[in-house]
């Protein structure tokens, strides 16, 4: 039987030829198993795209025609806290146009098996406190300047920082590593903040008073809401505001599951094959939350468009449109001059070899039953005789 | 204390608002003050505002004092009798207009069988609450409110009997409904309006049913002899306008017939109409092309040769002809001058407008259709009665619209035509539907309006009743006539050489940037080669510098503007607008240079 199978190694996907393997039943005759193969290798030629399909523009149109029944609303995340999450067509461009800010990010932090369990909720909430970022204004009931000597009095809010955890010395230590150039002396309900140097003004301690107010105390640097929710069996913490590689740093963290749908953020930390994957799941994501139905492939081609180069190219005419060799397809999409007079200037030679160029000048277009043509040339065969 | 207010501007404190504004009011209704101005007291804010600006919607109640309105039989006598009239009323008292915001104050009851002691004003008819449009619509409180602002919307592009002296008008582009008749379902904005003084539709028999799927969405079947008979005939009225204009140099437009050697002579046959003034002649029938006033215009740009010679040789023709796809005869001319004292010919062109398919109808509620099939009234399905519907009208346009006014209009209808009189179905305060039903039955037909019919064709029974009767129908001004278009060579542009576009300019229907692009999804290249063909040209290009080269066909030679006569010049093919743009190119400095290459 594997020897059967094992001839059409090079005829079928090894992903099929698993899936004909786990389903055959048990026993089948020779002859029964060669016929079932000869079938699937039918079937699976017929599923082939053929040469000269325009599958980018295919792409295109399914997945701009289902865009037009899509609901303009970005929606309230289905929770207690509440939490914004863009969805539908604004996202779909959000994510086609590369956006390295975007409306709302947002993180789901898998955790490793003894934390997810939730058995101990302590520690949860522990874990959530850390990961939430905590600045100075957070924990401090007023911000004052005298005017006198030029230092700034912060005065904390004392029950707050026992909530999360904190005393004045584990503050300072953190502020003193953000702001230099500053003294900082505890004054038990308050903080002194004075300058080192003498020179130094009123506008500098204007200037330091908003650093202050803004510096991290505790937690990772981005992530402004935190939320464990129960999935199935385990607790996942979602948040508001993405910082995935700080976040990956957490010993509690299960590194292997943990996302966000910030894909330039997944190209900077795990590279752009996972960027790749990712900007797939969140299309498809929106597309299923909008109850509509979109082959994946034709996203797998988008995605694959906007990852080839090796960076992320958002599908734009400073990304993936910019990279077309032909001076008239690009000229054709947007801000024609520009691409007009830079060609001039440079003396680009355009080959006339896509399609826009010649819809353009009305020649056959290399597409479908306008890509054969002939191999030999009958003046150079000519010649050659 | 409260604050007083004149048209938003604070004007002083009063100590009793309450007094003041009963005070103002019992002032106003006596006529001591204008019966413009409108006050109303803020009772929360504790402020009187006083209204006498442009601009607010009021509407006219009656007072009621007591609980008894001051409105009295007496007064609707006196009314009846001519001898006192609206502002009279007003005069006395006995009602007034209130605004947005005295409507505040007021506690306005709708029927004068529901007055309270407290109430201050009574509506006069609810339908009031109703445009003019909105209540000319039968049984109307039975619509959703969608219905009736399509069926008020739909009426007002009806074609009716617009002018009474439209035969010695001179209008634009009007419509004039043949034999309109007075709705047998009435309102009471039809008296009021003196509706059957320009009347707008017909009455129909209509039966609904399906017939043979050629009344699938909205569409509607015609009978052949309805038509025949009179049904939704119109004529369709458009000026031709020319002026005799003078230009500069004291030279003039003439009409005439213009001579043969008029620059842009047409054929001798196009001015075959004109009399000896150069206007057509009334009752000519005429079709396209057919000029309708010939006209002679000075050259536009004088040269010094020709500045002297006036001859007809320099004039250019600008004769008025009849446009693409026009037809008719000239039914009146006026000759007349402009504010510059410049002679002025108009001729009117009228056509008549049989219904056909692809016209525009609609009944009073909203539900308009489009003629989907003319049948012969042989053809037609037809009771035991032997009646025969002018139109029928599909199921399906029902349940999805709600329009229960259009089936009640047609058992009112009905019962109208069978009893011989105009039923009221003001809104609000119609013939109750069961009085109807009661009086169909005793008319001798079944109370739900039901009938047996007979397929037409086959004269077999249909098993199912069909519901018919009687309602009104409106031409709408949309006519296929004045829309029908194709094209398969026509005028170009000038510039593009591309098809011209609208009906007007005989266009081409474009091919747009989504429809090209189903064509490369299908990989259909030549195809959609072939279609993008109308603007395709043959250029020589000059094979040493890739510039555009001449071609000289005296000489039969080509020649590259550059490189002389010694070099290859090859003839290509590309599309004009392609080549417009390599010109575009030059022009801002661009060598667009073409690198030529045998495909084969």
């Amino acid at each position: 039987m594997a020897d059967i199978i094992s001839e059409y190694e090079d005829r079928l996907p090894a992903k099929i030829i698993g899936e004909v393997k786990d389903s055959i039943p048990k026993g089948v005759s020779d002859t029964k198993l060669k016929k079932i193969m000869e079938a699937t290798c039918e079937e699976y030629n017929t599923a082939k795209v053929t040469p000269g399909e325009a599958v980018g523009l295919i792409a295109a149109e399914s997945i701009g025609e289902p865009g037009t029944q899509m609901t303009l609303n970005t929606f309230h995340f289905a929770g207690v806290a509440e939490m914004n999450v863009t969805l539908g067509l604004p996202r779909i461009i959000e994510i086609l146009d590369g956006r390295k800010e975007l409306d709302n990010p947002m993180m789901e932090i898998y955790l490793k098996k003894p934390y997810a369990s939730g058995k101990k909720l302590e520690d949860l909430r522990h874990l959530a406190l850390q990961i939430k970022e905590t600045r100075l204004t957070d924990i401090s009931t007023e911000l004052s300047i005298n005017i006198a000597d030029f230092t700034i009095e912060v005065k904390l809010d004392k029950d707050k920082m026992k909530e999360l955890e904190l005393t004045n010395a584990k503050v300072i230590d953190a502020i003193s590593k953000q702001i230099k150039g500053y003294n900082i002396r505890d004054g038990k309900d308050s903080l002194i903040f004075k300058a080192r140097s003498k020179e130094d003004t009123f506008n500098d301690a204007y200037k330091i008073k908003e650093k202050i107010k803004s510096a991290t105390i505790k937690g990772i640097k981005g992530i402004l809401q935190v939320m464990p929710v129960k999935r199935e069996e385990e607790f996942v913490i979602i948040t508001a505001g993405s910082n995935l590689a700080d976040v990956l740093q957490l010993e509690e963290v299960d590194a292997y599951r943990t996302s966000t749908n910030n894909i330039f953020e997944i190209e900077q930390v795990l590279g752009i094959e996972a960027a790749r994957q990712a900007i797939i799941n969140e299309i498809f994501k929106v597309i299923e939350s909008q109850g509509l139905n979109v082959d994946v492939r034709h996203i797998m081609l988008v995605s694959d468009t906007m990852c080839v180069s090796g960076t992320l190219k958002g599908i734009t005419r400073y990304g993936v449109v910019s990279d077309k060799s032909s001076v008239l397809a690009r000229a054709s999409f947007e801000t024609p001059i520009k691409h007009i007079i830079n060609a001039a200037l440079v003396g680009e030679v355009d080959n006339l070899n896509s399609v826009v160029e010649n819809v353009m000048i009305n020649q056959h277009i290399p597409i479908g039953t306008g890509l054969p043509s002939l191999t030999v040339k009958p003046q150079k065969a000519a010649k050659e005789k | 204390m409260a604050e007083v207010y004149l048209n938003s501007k604070f004007v002083g404190n009063v100590d009793n608002p309450i007094e003041l504004v009963q005070k103002i009011r019992d002032e106003r209704r006596k006529g001591l003050i204008t019966d413009n101005l409108n006050v109303y007291y803020h009772e929360k804010a504790n402020e009187v505002q006083l209204e006498s600006s442009k601009g607010r919607a009021r509407r006219p109640l009656i007072i009621v004092k007591d609980g008894v309105p001051l409105l009295t039989e007496k007064h609707i006598k006196q009314l009846e009798k001519n001898e006192i009239s609206w502002s009279d009323l007003i005069k006395q008292g006995i009602i007034e207009y209130l605004d947005a915001a005295e409507e505040e104050n007021a506690l306005i009851a709708f029927f004068e069988n529901e007055l309270a002691p407290e109430n201050t004003h009574l509506e006069i008819t609810p339908l009031a609450m109703l445009g003019y449009c909105t209540s000319l619509v039968p049984y109307g409180n039975f619509n959703q409110s969608t219905r009736l602002n399509a069926g008020s919307k739909n009426q007002k592009q009806a074609l009716g009997f617009y002018a009474s002296n439209f035969a010695v008008r001179m209008d634009m582009d009007v419509n004039l409904f043949h034999y309109p008749q007075r709705p047998l379902v009435n309102t009471i904005m039809h008296d009021t309006s003196n509706y059957d003084k320009h009347p707008a539709g017909q009455n129909l028999v209509v039966a609904i049913m399906s017939y043979k799927g050629y009344n699938m969405e909205d569409a509607i079947v015609l009978n052949k002899g309805s038509i025949e008979r009179g049904f939704g005939r119109s004529t369709y009225y458009r000026p031709a306008i020319a002026e005799e204009l003078r230009y500069a140099g004291g030279l003039v437009d003439q009409v005439c017939i213009p001579d043969k050697d008029v620059k842009g002579y047409k054929t001798e046959k196009d001015y075959r109409f004109l009399e000896d003034d150069g206007i057509i002649y009334p009752e000519a029938k005429v079709r396209e092309g057919d000029v309708v006033i010939g006209k002679t215009s000075p050259p536009r740009f004088l040269s010094s040769m020709e500045e002297y010679s006036l001859a007809s040789s320099t004039r250019r023709e600008s004769s008025i002809n009849l446009k693409h796809g026009e037809e008719g005869v000239v039914d009146f001319i006026l000759l007349t001058e402009n504010e510059e004292g410049n002679k002025l010919i108009q001729v009117r062109i009228r056509d008549g407008r049989v219904p056909e398919i692809g016209d525009k109808f609609t009944s009073r509620h909203g539900q308009k259709g489009i003629v989907g099939l003319i049948v012969p009234q042989s053809d037609m399905p037809f009771s035991a009665s032997g009646i025969v519907p002018d139109l029928i009208f599909s199921p399906h346009g029902i349940p999805s619209r709600m329009t229960i006014s259009h089936l009640i209009e047609m058992i009112a209808g009905k019962v109208g035509a069978l009893a011989g009189r105009y039923i009221n179905g003001t809104t609000f305060d119609a013939e109750p539907e069961e009085r109807l039903r009661k009086e169909l039955l005793s008319l001798g037909f079944r109370e739900s309006g039901v009938e047996t019919m007979y397929n037409g064709q086959t004269g077999e029974q249909y098993t199912a009743k069909i519901f018919i009767g009687d309602m009104y129908y409106l031409k709408l001004k949309h006519m296929v006539a004045n829309k029908i278009h194709s094209r398969a060579r026509g005028p170009i542009q000038l510039l593009t050489r591309q098809p011209t576009e609208g009906r007007a300019k005989e266009g081409g229907l474009r091919l747009g940037e989504m429809e090209k692009d189903t064509f490369v999804a299908h990989g259909a290249s030549l195809l959609l080669k072939e279609r993008f063909d109308s603007d395709r040209t043959i250029v020589p290009v000059c094979e040493s510098c890739g510039i555009i080269a001449i071609r000289d066909n005296y000489r039969n030679k080509s020649y590259c503007p550059v490189c002389g006569e010694n070099v290859t010049i090859d003839d290509i093919e590309i599309s004009y607008a392609f080549k417009l743009m390599l010109d575009e190119f030059k022009s801002l400095g661009i060598y667009p240079k073409l690198q030529l290459e045998s495909k084969y």
